[in-house]
């Protein structure tokens, strides 16, 4: 897993608060028994009609083509848990989402497969989209050292905790490898405690 | 200084600290379905993992699963392929599995506490949002996403961060026609879709101590829908009473013994919290959404909102939810007609939903032109509708009966809505599409107000459809 310091691109405005999970991947799209081609479903509903036509939408404009950057505003990824949302963002070429703020489930899911969520104040976001929507091919770069985003001449703050910046800084936020180094413990955990028709610790 | 619940049971399950800050945490009961967990026990085969704890592990099918014909194969063939591939990794494994022919099959926030799995103290995981269900029993119950699915598969825990604490109490007492549902959809409405982020929710004061287990479980559902990913109640007498001879509950001594670690986990009378909440719950009425999200909501004998009487900053959206759900600034809520009407989901599948809705529905017919349908939301639950003759009530007037699982929630199966059409539900999400239809539109309320407008033919007030007494104009 390599380290994720810094992210260079540019973005992709999707203006609206509260935008949900269903959404970012209608639920038709999970049965299935993979995340492959997860990428063609993103926004699905919003970006084509019944007829599957192509509708107004950032995603079908090819001004935003091979963004890596999408900007967001508040609540983005609220709703269900399916990491199918966050996993066809990546999938569609996404490496960093900006934002104001992020729902819980859905800014853990993007931790853990390295799509960085960074969030900044609505003022800052406001500007940002309002210049990429003037200037598509404005180059953003995101320094997660520094916690900067920088764009046309522009330095804006960014935050995320610390504990999952250290995690992309140190290319550990997918944290499989270090929670298996604890199976001793785990293991006396799950002898000691009570669990389902088995009587323990509480 | 006391401690809270969520304290309590964060430090007795914290594994370590890890390198990063993030806490290792042990979790005591996972919980799988079918649509969040293939790609986690592929995850796990090609780095050669084994389940760590099995026997922790309990799953079931729900989402996809149809609620008419469930003859094999199922007419749907990525629906069969889901289910068969869940089948395959629970024999691989060793994972108790509650398979259709089961008899305890059933949407898993549904089974949990049914068959006892669910207990106060627990950790509890589940690649699915309303995990929080599990709550009501004081747990520390929440949703992840798949590749968490894969970290509790291998290890048994998850890295995560610690939340705030927020205590809401509701006090007073609820008006007749006034339900749980109604009660959470106030919260959302008063606290706002983002509110919870970043806390876990405690539930408290004279309503809910009042309230029946089943009752508890829909509020704590919908935390999540409040932003929060956790929301608790403390266990308390009812609780035990819910719990005491399920069948993977304590029995004998150790249920003494269990009984009494679970009076000492409840937060103490002074612990300190993040932020408090109070709130009159004479003051909530029955509650219907009328916009895309759980927070766009007012009580069902008022009216839609008028953009105009919101900030500049929320008017766009409210115009975009109005404009989608085809509804009038000003206009009376009851006079939005009624295509679907839908009874089930994890929010408000339980007995106790069916059987007060029964109550009140004897003598009364589905309004023609309205397709309404009951999922319970278990075999269980079904097999008790039955017996007790609630099913043959719903028949009677007019309600489809269907076998168990999500559902018309998420239209992950055939049951969805076709265009435009308007749902009343009794689910917990109103986003645009959510019900199967890119333009569908779903308006959120409690059984008893998905009933009364079933029969009303548009949304209606249950206190006036069902004479409950203490209906009156709210503006």
């Amino acid at each position: 897993m390599p380290p994720i310091k810094r992210i260079r691109g540019r973005g992709l405005p999707l203006p609206g608060d509260d935008i949900d999970t269903d959404r970012i991947v209608p639920a038709r799209f999970l049965k299935t028994v993979t995340f492959e081609g997860l990428g063609n479903a993103l926004f699905y509903d919003e970006r084509f009609d019944e007829q599957g036509r192509p509708k107004d939408h950032p995603l079908n404009d090819p001004r935003y083509r091979g963004a890596r950057f999408l900007i967001v505003n508040a609540g983005f990824g609220t709703g269900s848990s399916r990491e199918h949302a966050p996993q066809a963002i990546k999938r569609a070429g996404f490496a960093a989402i900006v934002g104001e703020s992020f729902a819980e489930i859905f800014f853990g899911n993007a931790t853990q497969i390295g799509l960085v969520c960074v969030t900044a104040a609505p003022e800052d976001i406001a500007h940002l989209m309002e210049t990429v929507q003037k200037a598509p091919e404005t180059e953003l770069e995101l320094d997660l050292t520094a916690l900067e985003l920088r764009y046309a001449g522009r330095a804006v703050p960014v935050s995320l905790p610390s504990t999952v910046r250290e995690a992309f800084l140190e290319g550990r936020y997918d944290p499989l490898e270090v929670l298996l180094e604890a199976m001793d413990r785990i293991r006396e955990l799950d002898r000691t405690r009570a669990g389902p028709g088995k009587p323990g610790v509480y | 200084m006391g401690k809270t619940l969520y304290e309590k049971i964060w430090e007795a399950h914290t594994v370590r600290e890890l390198p990063d800050g993030r806490t290792q945490l042990f979790i005591d009961l996972h919980l799988v379905h079918e649509v969040t967990s293939p790609q986690a026990f592929a995850m796990l085969k090609e780095r050669g993992l084994q389940v760590a704890c099995p026997h922790r592990t309990f799953a079931t099918v729900d989402h996809i699963i149809p609620t008419d014909d469930r003859s094999e194969p199922l007419k749907d063939p990525l629906a069969q392929a889901m289910l068969e591939a869940l089948r395959k990794n629970v024999r691989e494994h060793g994972i108790a599995f509650f398979d259709l022919d089961s008899g305890r099959q059933g949407i898993v926030h549904v089974i949990g506490p049914e068959l006892g799995l669910t207990q106060p103290g627990f950790t509890i995981a589940c690649g699915d949002s309303h995990t929080s269900t599990h709550g009501a029993f004081g747990a520390l119950a929440f949703g992840i996403g798949t590749t968490q699915v894969r970290d509790v598969l291998a290890t048994q825990t998850v890295a995560m961060n610690r939340l705030k604490v927020r205590r809401i109490e509701v006090n007073g007492r609820l008006s007749p026609g006034v339900t749980a549902k109604d009660v959470i959809l106030h919260i959302i409405r008063t606290l706002g879709v983002k509110g919870g982020l970043g806390y876990a929710y405690e539930y408290a004061g004279e309503v809910i101590d009042r309230m029946s287990m089943e009752e508890r479980m829909t509020i704590a559902n919908m935390s999540v829908e409040g932003g929060a990913r956790i929301g608790y109640m403390n266990p308390d007498e009812t609780t035990f009473a819910y719990l005491k001879g399920r069948r993977y509950a304590p029995q004998g001594a150790d249920w003494d013994r269990a009984v009494a670690a679970w009076k000492a986990l409840a937060s103490d009378p002074d612990a300190s919290y993040d932020d408090r909440v109070v709130m009159d719950g004479g003051a909530i009425a029955p509650t219907v959404t009328w916009g895309v999200h759980p927070g766009q909501s007012a009580p069902v004998n008022g009216r839609v909102p008028d953009p105009a009487e919101f900030p500049a900053s929320e008017r766009a959206q409210i115009e975009d939810a109005l404009s989608y759900m085809k509804l009038r600034p000003g206009q009376p809520l009851s006079e939005v007609k009624v295509d679907v009407a839908f009874l089930g989901s994890c929010t408000n599948g339980r007995l106790s939903d069916l059987r007060l809705v029964a109550r009140h529905l004897k003598g009364h017919r589905v309004k023609k032109g309205v397709r309404a349908l009951v999922v319970p939301g278990s075999q269980a639950v079904a097999r008790a509708a039955e017996e007790e003759g609630i099913a043959e009530v719903f028949r009677q007037a007019g309600f489809e009966w269907r076998a168990p699982g999500c559902s018309m929630c998420l239209a992950m199966n055939p049951d969805r809505l076709v265009g435009d059409e308007l749902a009343v539900s009794s689910s917990n999400r109103n986003y645009k599409g959510r019900q199967g239809s890119p333009t569908g539109r779903t308006v959120l309320a409690s059984p008893l107000t998905v009933a009364a407008s079933a029969v009303a033919g548009h949304l209606a007030d249950p206190r006036e459809v069902f004479d409950l007494g203490g209906a009156h104009a709210a503006d």
